[in-house]
């Protein structure tokens, strides 16, 4: 996932300032040059022309100042986004600034969130005039990295309408049965889009109380206080500049609906307790496991809803639909969970392959997923075994209530520990773990030896 | 392999630090231990902003790793600035040994809203681990399931988990490389 990073030059009198922006930005994966006047700067540009997306310029500088360095700027690469930068006082020569040219202005010291904002926006604008070269290196990506995994023809289909889609700004309803991955398509619909600049915002409508969901959405202010302070940024507001992901949209209670739909037709919402007309940009796509036309003549779904986010459908088909892909998934979950555990576990034999191949996945994608992580907390290093797998038969869901995880592995360790007789050096071996985790599980599962 | 030392900065006692240190034990797989506290930071402070410099806290904390760690990270519940920027959740020296986070604004009641003791420990652990992060050399990462993720506002840090995703955990392993620039 690249394309979202710049080349930005910084130019200021002030070391600090230069320092600080550097380390800020560089943090933020920008590569970043810095000059501490006007001719310095100049000599950046033409050494290499064109390549620069962002110059930051202090408006007062000794010798030539930001004004004319501005215009120097523009006379060797027009599409290059100046942001000016002023202090307090100077916001006058600001404005100035802007009539001849300038993208913005920021006063400092910048918020960070403003300042985050500010680029993110002047480098969409970068990429807009370079779309096509870049937007096309990235399509080549979309069934790679910890996107959405599978070569399986159905999944071929699914980048299909994905690549479809993603470059236009069009909601976006994503159909499947629960567990299927629909979030992670809705990324990379959103990664593919020219709103990947700024967030992604995921809601699960379906989680939150009647209530809860408003505050959520559209977030609060306390309404004797105004200020900056007391308020919280809803979803909507965090979305601006991005895309909104309405996770079972579905089973909002039909009041909220209401709300939603506003929302959505005017982009215009207040905070709870506050009085402010906020604006939002975000596109919207939403997902959902339920059928919505019965919902819909059910009367439980707004029809005016229904319309609004019925605009291009994706369904993502179940695993069992899939199966050829549950390899490439196994070794995709025991790479990521031998990362978070810091497990070596390199293989699975073709026998505990085989039983996942058989099984049919009433839940999915995630429930493959959680069964190689039970598999990989009890598993012995380096490969993953039949018995590692404890499967539920039969069709249903997988039932609730039984043993956690945390469960599953403090039992584990106990054994194996006893079973050593509490030899740590052997015992981490077996788990293969290292120590300073294994005392780390036994301080946390409180085991004691008897 | 080193451990990696949490360092208690003025306010830092009003917070469970054995708890944080436990946690970040989990997301490193790393030692995690507490270090003498450091009470006079006064030549961090700016009285014109009332707030501390985090870099000049950070050139104070390099001199401080103790002997049986690798990095030092500095807690404390000062509110942290850096020259350009209205404040910092925290800092750290990309690739270096030091770094420092600050609760003051993952305090919800910074925001006129009621106090919340569970959120308030789980944003300093993401915010902690962030850093530490940094100094292993881990840039921001664009995986919204990652706490490399950037957050310049607190709602931002309720939407990361508290671990690293695959690539910046392999990273970030104790016998993984150092450093990867992305
Ligand atoms: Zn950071
Ligand atoms: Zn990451």
């Amino acid at each position: 996932m690249s394309g979202q990073n710049g080349k930005i030059l910084v130019v200021d009198d002030e070391l600090s300032v230069r320092d600080s922006l550097r380390e800020w930005f560089v943090q933020d994966g920008h590569e970043v040059e810095t000059a501490a006047e006007a001719q310095e700067a100049l000599r950046h540009l033409q050494d290499r022309q064109n390549e620069w997306d962002i110059v930051l310029v202090d408006i007062k500088m000794p010798g030539m100042d930001g004004m004319e360095l501005q215009r120097r700027i523009h006379e060797l690469d027009p599409g290059v986004a100046v942001i000016m930068i002023t202090a307090y006082a100077s916001v006058d020569t600001a404005v100035a600034a802007l009539k001849s040219g300038a993208y913005d202005y920021i006063t400092k010291p910048f918020d960070p969130d403003n300042l985050s904002n500010l680029i993110r926006k002047a480098l969409q604008q970068r990429a807009l005039q370079r779309e096509n070269l870049r937007l096309r290196d990235q399509i080549s990506d979309l069934e790679r990295g910890n996107e959405i995994i599978g070569r399986s023809r159905q999944m071929q289909e699914v980048y299909e309408l994905v690549r479809t889609v993603a470059p236009t700004d069009s909601t976006v309803i994503i159909r499947g049965e629960s567990g299927t991955g629909k979030e992670l398509v809705a990324r990379a619909i959103h990664v593919h889009s020219n709103r990947r600049y700024f967030p992604l915002i995921p809601v699960n409508c379906g989680a939150l109380a009647e209530g809860i969901l408003e505050s959520e959405l559209f977030g609060h202010e306390r309404g004797a206080f105004t200020g900056a302070h007391y308020r919280r940024k809803g979803k909507l507001e965090m979305a601006d500049g991005g895309t909104l992901f309405l996770d079972e949209i579905g089973n909002i209670a039909k009041k909220t609906q209401m709300d939603l739909l506003r929302v959505l037709e005017t982009k215009q919402f207040t905070r709870l307790g506050g009085s402010e007309v906020v604006t939002a940009d975000f596109r919207v796509v939403c997902a959902t496991n339920r059928n919505l036309e019965l919902a819909l003549q059910e009367g439980e779904f707004l029809e005016e809803l229904y319309y609004r986010v019925n605009v291009f459908t994706i369904h993502l088909p179940p695993l069992r639909e899939r199966k050829n892909d549950i390899p490439l998934l196994v070794e995709h979950f025991v790479c990521k969970y031998g990362m978070a555990m810091g497990k070596r576990i390199e293989k699975i034999s073709p026998d505990a392959l085989d039983r996942l191949m058989q099984h049919s996945w009433p839940g999915n994608v995630r429930e493959l997923e959680n069964a190689v992580e039970r598999a990989m907390v009890v598993g012995h290093p380096p490969r993953l075994e039949r018995d590692d797998f404890s499967l539920h038969l039969g069709n249903g869901p997988p039932r609730a209530g039984s043993e956690s995880l945390e469960e599953v592995e403090q039992e584990h360790i106990r054994n194996v520990l006893e079973k050593h007789g509490w030899n740590i050096t052997r015992s981490a071996e077996i788990l293969g773990i290292n120590r300073v985790t294994l005392y780390n599980k036994i301080r946390k599962y409180e085991l004691r030896k008897d | 392999m080193g451990a990696i030392a949490l360092m208690p900065l003025p306010g830092a006692e009003a917070i469970d630090l054995e708890r944080i240190a436990l946690q970040l034990e989990f997301s490193l797989h790393r030692d995690v231990t507490l270090a003498e506290s450091l009470r006079h930071v006064d030549q961090a402070y700016d009285p014109s902003r009332d707030q501390y410099n985090s870099r000049t806290l950070i050139d104070l904390l390099r001199g401080l790793v103790p002997r049986d760690a690798e990095r030092v990270l500095g807690v404390t519940s000062v509110d942290l600035f850096i020259p350009v920027l209205t404040f910092v959740f925290g800092e750290a020296q990309l690739g270096g040994p030091a770094g420092v986070v600050s609760f003051f604004r993952l305090d919800n009641r910074f925001y006129g809203l009621p106090e919340n003791g569970e959120l308030l420990l789980a944003r300093l652990v993401k915010e902690c681990v962030h850093e530490i992060g940094h100094t292993y050399g881990l840039l921001h990462c664009p995986d919204p399931d990652c706490v490399m993720r950037s957050s310049t506002y607190v709602e931002q840090i309720d939407l990361k988990p508290a671990n690293f995703c695959i690539e910046c955990a392999r990273s970030v392993q104790p016998d993984g490389p150092s450093s990867r620039m992305r």
